[in-house]
C-alpha cells in the first residue's frame, strides 16, 4: 500500500508542491533579515561587549587599583600596574590594560569591580587595523567610558534590582 | 572522660586534651602554644609567639574544663597556662559564638576599604573573618577614624585601620627596644602611635609591618606597588651583614618589590633588619649599568660583550702579574672569589685582597666564624664589646644582645664613641680612638691582676698599662659568667677591626677572652669575608695587601664589585692609585662618576640576588642562594663573566661549562693569620674616628632611596663634643675646614676628647685622612 501511495505522490509532485507552498507562505510574511549594519537587533542591557572605564560624575576616575579584576580574569587578558598618584597620593592605576584578543568577555571583571569601573558596554562593532591595537590602554577605554556613559549608566540602573 | 595521666609521662609535660584528642606539652606552656604545636587552628591577633602576651584582643577564647568542672567563661588560649587534666574544646558551640561575636566587635570601627589597601590579600583579619565572622554586619552607625601620623620613609600607617591588638608596640619596646610606640587613651579612642609624631628611627622598625595582622602598618616604598598573589617569593639571603638573614625577594616579572624575613632560629628568627629588607631599592639606580662599556680615546662606549672582553683582556696582559693588583668587594660569593684567584693565577699576580676597610695587616688576619654561635648569644651572661656599634653593624646580633641584657646580662663596652645601645651598658670607657688600645690594655692587666698571664708578645705593654676598680668589675663579671659554657663573649666590632691598631685590639681582645674564659666573636667586615677568607683570596706569596697595593701603586688594577672610593678605608690614597694606574677593569653592577672617571672597562655584573651564589655566615654557615631577580639589560653573573674572560685569556681552570663544575673545582685554601702587632706611633691633637654608616655601608645601600631618607642615616658632618669645639674656638653649625672639604660643626657628646667623628662614604668625606689619623681643623 505505501508503494502505492508514493508512486502516486512522486508522480503528482505532490512534495514540490508542498514546498512552493512554503515558500509562497513566507513571500507575504514579514521580514527576520536585518539589514545590517542599516539595522540592528535589539541587544539584551546585560551584552557583554567592548570594555570601558568610568569616571565619577566629577570627573574622577573610579578605579582604584584593587586589581580583583586582574586576579579573576580567566584569560589572563588584563595587565595593572599601580603606584601612589603623584598629586595626591592616592591609591591609582599607572598602566591598566586589556587584551582583546586574551579577552573571552565572560564579564567576571565587571561582576569583581567594587567601585563600578570596569564595565563591558554593548558596543561589539569594533576592528583593528595594525598589530599591537588588540591592546587597548588605559586612556583609551576611560575615552570609551567617557563617551558612552548615558548608555553604560541607563543599562546599569536598568539592571541595578536584580543585583 | 577527661583525660588520665598516663605513668610514662617526662616530668616536665603535662596531658591535656584539645578537642577530644589527648596531648602532652611542656609545663607552663600556654593553651595556644600547645594548640600550635599539635596543629589544631585557633584564631588570634594579638598572640605572637615571640612577643609578651597580652591577650588585648580576645579572638582566640576557648571553652575549657578542669576536673570535669567548665569554666564559667570561654578563656583566652594565649594567656591560660595548660595544667594537667585540662579539656579544652576549640569548635564547640559556645567557643564558635565567643569567637563570632568577638570578631564582630572587631570589625565594628574596621574600615571596610580592603580594595585599596595593601594588606588586602595577605590579611590576617580578612582570612579570620571569613573563617570565624559573620556574613554580614549588622552595624548600621557611624565608624571612627583616627588621624594619621608620619612615621618615617619605611613605613606607611594607616591607623583608621588599626584593631589595637599592640603587637606593634610591643615588638617596639621588647624586640627593638627603643619605646618609640604606645597606647594613648581608653575605649574607642584607643589610638597607637609615637606620643609626639616623629619618626620611628629602630634600625628593626620594618618588622611592625609583618607583625601587623591588618593594613594599618604597610611597607611604603611598596605601597600600592602589588597584590600578594602576584607576587613570586624566592629564598634568598641578605647581603649587607655576615649575618646572612634568611629572606624571601618577593618578585614581579623578574623584579624585587620587596623583602621580607624567612624564619630561621639559627640565624635571623623570624626578624629582618631594615637594611636587609628595604636595600632592594638600590638594586634600581640611574647608575646601574646594563651593557659592557670601554673608555677610548677618553670617551666611554658602550659596546659588545666580546668587544668589551677583549679590551679586558688585553689590558690586564699588558702588565706582569707583578703589577696587577685585584681588589674585590667583601661581600663577594665565594664562587666569584674563587674564580679571581684562579684568574690572579694564569695573570701570575699574587696581589688579590678583599680586606678594603681594613687599615693593619701586621697580623694578616682574616675574618673566623664565631667562636660563641649567634643561637647562644642570647642566653649569655655578661659581653664585652670592642669598638663596636653593634646596632648599626649587625642589627639582628645587637636584638640578641639585648634580649640578653634584657634576662639581666651585663654588657660592658670599650669604644671610640658612645654609641647608642638599646640597652643599658653595665660600664663603658669611651676613648679617642688613639688610647683604645690602651682602654683595653687596662682590662688586659686587670685580668692578669686577677691571676691570667699575659702572652710573651703582650706583656710589657700589659704590665705598663694602668686600670681601675671598672676594669676589674668587667674581668670579674665575664669570669664569673663565663664559669657556666658559653654565657659570656668578647665582641670585636668594625671601629676595631677597621682599627689602625686593630693587630694589638685583636691581641688584646683574645688574651682578655682567653683569661675569662669568654668566647671571641670578632665581627667580619663584609657579608662574606669569612667565606672568602677560608677559601685563601688574600695576597699569595709575596703578594701586596689592600692597603700596600694602594701605597705601592700597581699599574693595572682589577676591580670587582668595589665602588670607589667609599668601599675603601683611605678613599682619598685608594683615588690616587687607580688613578696614577695605566689601566683599570672594573666589574661593576653600577658605573657611577668616580669608577667612570678611573676605570677603562667596565663589565656589567649582577647583584648577589640576581646570581646563584654561595656565602659564608658569622657562624660559618655556608648558605646558597638561587638567582630570585633579573640583572638589567647585558648584565652577567659574575662567575659567567669571569669564565668568559678566563677562557678568552686561556687560562688554566675555566674549563668548566657550569655552575655545578666550577663548585667541584673550588678548594679551601684557609688563610692563616700570624702573630704580630703593628708599630704604635702616638698620634697628637684630634684623630679621626670614621665609621660606615649603617645605610651607607656598601654600593646598593648607598642608593636606597628609602633608607638614605632615615633619620638614622645622617648628613656628612664634622662632630666634636663641647669641649673639644670651645678649644678649637668652634661652635655648632659653624662650617669647618678639614683637609679639603668643608663641614659643618655637630656638637655630640657622645664624642671622647681629642676626636672628630666624621662618618665615612658619603661624597664629601672622601679625601679626609682614614680612620684614627690625625685631622685639623679650621674655621671656613
Amino acid at each position: 500500500m505505501n508503494r502505492v501511495t508514493g508512486y502516486f505522490k512522486s508522480l503528482l509532485l505532490v512534495e514540490l508542491f508542498q514546498g512552493m507552498g512554503v515558500t509562497l507562505r513566507y513571500l507575504f510574511k514579514p521580514k527576520y533579515t536585518m539589514r545590517y549594519p542599516m539595522e540592528h537587533i535589539p541587544k539584551s542591557n546585560r551584552f557583554r561587549g567592548l570594555h570601558a572605564l568610568r569616571r565619577y560624575a566629577n570627573g574622577e576616575e573610579r578605579c582604584i587599583a584593587c586589581k580583583l579584576c586582574e586576579a579573576v580574569c580567566p584569560a589572563l587578558a588584563i595587565t595593572i600596574d599601580s603606584a601612589p598618584r603623584e598629586s595626591d597620593g592616592q591609591r591609582r592605576t599607572t598602566r591598566y590594560e586589556i587584551d582583546l584578543f586574551k579577552c573571552i568577555y565572560c564579564g567576571f571583571c565587571e561582576e569583581s569591580c567594587p567601585v563600578d569601573s570596569i564595565v563591558e558596554t554593548s558596543i561589539h562593532e569594533y576592528h583593528f587595523e595594525h598589530r599591537g591595537e588588540n591592546v587597548v590602554n588605559k586612556q583609551q577605554l576611560l575615552a570609551i567610558g567617557d563617551r558612552f556613559e548615558q548608555q553604560i549608566a541607563a543599562d546599569r540602573t536598568q539592571d541595578a534590582a536584580y543585583r | 572522660m577527661s583525660a588520665q595521666p598516663t605513668q610514662n609521662t617526662a616530668p616536665n609535660l603535662v596531658n591535656i586534651e584539645v578537642d577530644g584528642k589527648p596531648i602532652q606539652v611542656p609545663k607552663g606552656s600556654m593553651i595556644i602554644e600547645a594548640t600550635d604545636r599539635a596543629g589544631i587552628p585557633i584564631p588570634r591577633f594579638c598572640y605572637h609567639r615571640k612577643l609578651p602576651i597580652a591577650a588585648s584582643c580576645r579572638q582566640c577564647l576557648v571553652e575549657v574544663e578542669m576536673g570535669g568542672r567548665p569554666m564559667p567563661k570561654p578563656q583566652p588560649a594565649c594567656a591560660t597556662p595548660v595544667a594537667e587534666g585540662m579539656k579544652v574544646l576549640t569548635r564547640s558551640d559556645k567557643a564558635l559564638h565567643a569567637q563570632r561575636n568577638v570578631m564582630e566587635f572587631l570589625l565594628i570601627n574596621h574600615p571596610l576599604d580592603c580594595p585599596i589597601c595593601d594588606q588586602g590579600g595577605e590579611c590576617e583579619l580578612q582570612d579570620m573573618a571569613l573563617g570565624y565572622g559573620r556574613s554580614v554586619s549588622r552595624f548600621t552607625e557611624r565608624k571612627r577614624t583616627v588621624t594619621d601620623e608620619n612615621i618615617g620613609p619605611l613605613v606607611a600607617t594607616e591607623m583608621t585601620r588599626c584593631i589595637h591588638c599592640t603587637r606593634c608596640v610591643r615588638f617596639i619596646s621588647e624586640i627593638a627596644g627603643t619605646y618609640e610606640f604606645g597606647s594613648m587613651d581608653r575605649g574607642d579612642r584607643h589610638v597607637i602611635g609615637t606620643y609626639i609624631g616623629k619618626n620611628v628611627e629602630s634600625e628593626l622598625s620594618g618588622n611592625i609591618i609583618d607583625v601587623c595582622p591588618v593594613g594599618a602598618l604597610t611597607d611604603k616604598p611598596f605601597q600600592f606597588k602589588a597584590r600578594a598573589w602576584e607576587l613570586v617569593a624566592k629564598p634568598s639571603i641578605g647581603y649587607h651583614d655576615a649575618l646572612g638573614s634568611n629572606l624571601w625577594l618577593h618578585t614581579r616579572r623578574g623584579e624585587v618589590l620587596r623583602t621580607v624575613p624567612r624564619d630561621n632560629e639559627a640565624v635571623n628568627e623570624c626578624w629582618l633588619s631594615d637594611r636587609d629588607r628595604y636595600s632592594h631599592q638600590g638594586m634600581v639606580a640611574a647608575d646601574r649599568i646594563g651593557a659592557p662599556e670601554v673608555k677610548r680615546n677618553g670617551q666611554w662606549q658602550a659596546t659588545t660583550w666580546e668587544d668589551a672582553l677583549q679590551a679586558a683582556g688585553e689590558a690586564l696582559k699588558k702588565v706582569p702579574g707583578s703589577e696587577l693588583g685585584i681588589l674585590l668587594h667583601p661581600a663577594t660569593s665565594n664562587e666569584e672569589g674563587d674564580l679571581l684567584m684562579r684568574l690572579a693565577r694564569g695573570l701570575g699576580s699574587a696581589h688579590v685582597d678583599h680586606r678594603l676597610r681594613q687599615l693593619d695587616f701586621a697580623d694578616h688576619a682574616v675574618a673566623q666564624p664565631f667562636a660563641l654561635p649567634v643561637t647562644e648569644v642570647d642566653q649569655i651572661r655578661a659581653a664585652l664589646l670592642v669598638g663596636s656599634d653593634l646596632r648599626h653593624e649587625m642589627p639582628l646580633l645587637n636584638h640578641r644582645l639585648h634580649q640578653a641584657a634584657k634576662k639581666g646580662a651585663k654588657v660592658y663596652a670599650v669604644n671610640p664613641a658612645h654609641f647608642d645601645f638599646n640597652y643599658k651598658l653595665a660600664g663603658e670607657a669611651v676613648v679617642a680612638p688613639q688610647a683604645l688600645v690602651d682602654a683595653l690594655l687596662a682590662l688586659a692587666r686587670a685580668a692578669v691582676a686577677a691571676g691570667a698571664a699575659a702572652p710573651a708578645a703582650l706583656a710589657e705593654a700589659v704590665a705598663a698599662a694602668q686600670y681601675d676598680q671598672g676594669d676589674s668589675d668587667a674581668i670579674a663579671a665575664l669570669k664569673q659568667a663565663a664559669s657556666e659554657q658559653g654565657k659570656a663573649v668578647v665582641i670585636l666590632g668594625e671601629a676595631a677591626v677597621t682599627h689602625p691598631q686593630a693587630s694589638w685590639l685583636r691581641a688584646v681582645a683574645r688574651f682578655v677572652a682567653d683569661a675569662t674564659g669568654a668566647g671571641y666573636d670578632e665581627l667580619p667586615v663584609g657579608a662574606n669575608a669569612v667565606g672568602l677568607a677560608r677559601l685563601g683570596v688574600v695576597p699569595g706569596n709575596g703578594g701586596l695587601d689592600a692597603q700596600a697595593m694602594l701605597a705601592q701603586p700597581r699599574k693595572s688594577y682589577l676591580l670587582y664589585g668595589v665602588e670607589p672610593p667609599h668601599d675603601f678605608a683611605d678613599g682619598g690614597a685608594a683615588l690616587r692609585a687607580l688613578h696614577g694606574a695605566d689601566q683599570v677593569v672594573a666589574f661593576s653592577a653600577y658605573a657611577s662618576a668616580a669608577l667612570r672617571e678611573v676605570a677603562d672597562v667596565i663589565l656589567p655584573i649582577a647583584l648577589l640576588p640576581e646570581i646563584d651564589a654561595t656565602l659564608v655566615n658569622v657562624d660559618g654557615l655556608a648558605q646558597g642562594v638561587a638567582a630570585g631577580a633579573k640583572a638589567p639589560g647585558q648584565a652577567r653573573p659574575g662567575w659567567k663573566v669571569l669564565r668568559a674572560l678566563g677562557g678568552a685569556l686561556q687560562l688554566v681552570g675555566f674549563e668548566f661549562d657550569d655552575l655545578a663544575g666550577l663548585r667541584d673545582g673550588i678548594a679551601e685554601r684557609a688563610a692563616m693569620p700570624r702573630s704580630g702587632l703593628a708599630v704604635r706611633t702616638a698620634v697628637n691633637g684630634l684623630t679621626r674616628l670614621a665609621t660606615w654608616p649603617i645605610y651607607r655601608s656598601d654600593a646598593v645601600l648607598r642608593r636606597a632611596t628609602a633608607l638614605n631618607a632615615h633619620p638614622l642615616n645622617r648628613a656628612p658632618a664634622v662632630r666634636l663634643n663641647a669641649a673639644e669645639a670651645g678649644r678649637h674656638g668652634l661652635a655648632a653649625g659653624d662650617q669647618v675646614r678639614a683637609a679639603d672639604a668643608l663641614l659643618p660643626l655637630v656638637i655630640d657628646a657622645a664624642v671622647p676628647d681629642g676626636t672628630a667623628w666624621i662618618e665615612a662614604a658619603q661624597d664629601l668625606t672622601v679625601t679626609l685622612p682614614p680612620y684614627g689619623a690625625a685631622i685639623t681643623l679650621g674655621k671656613a
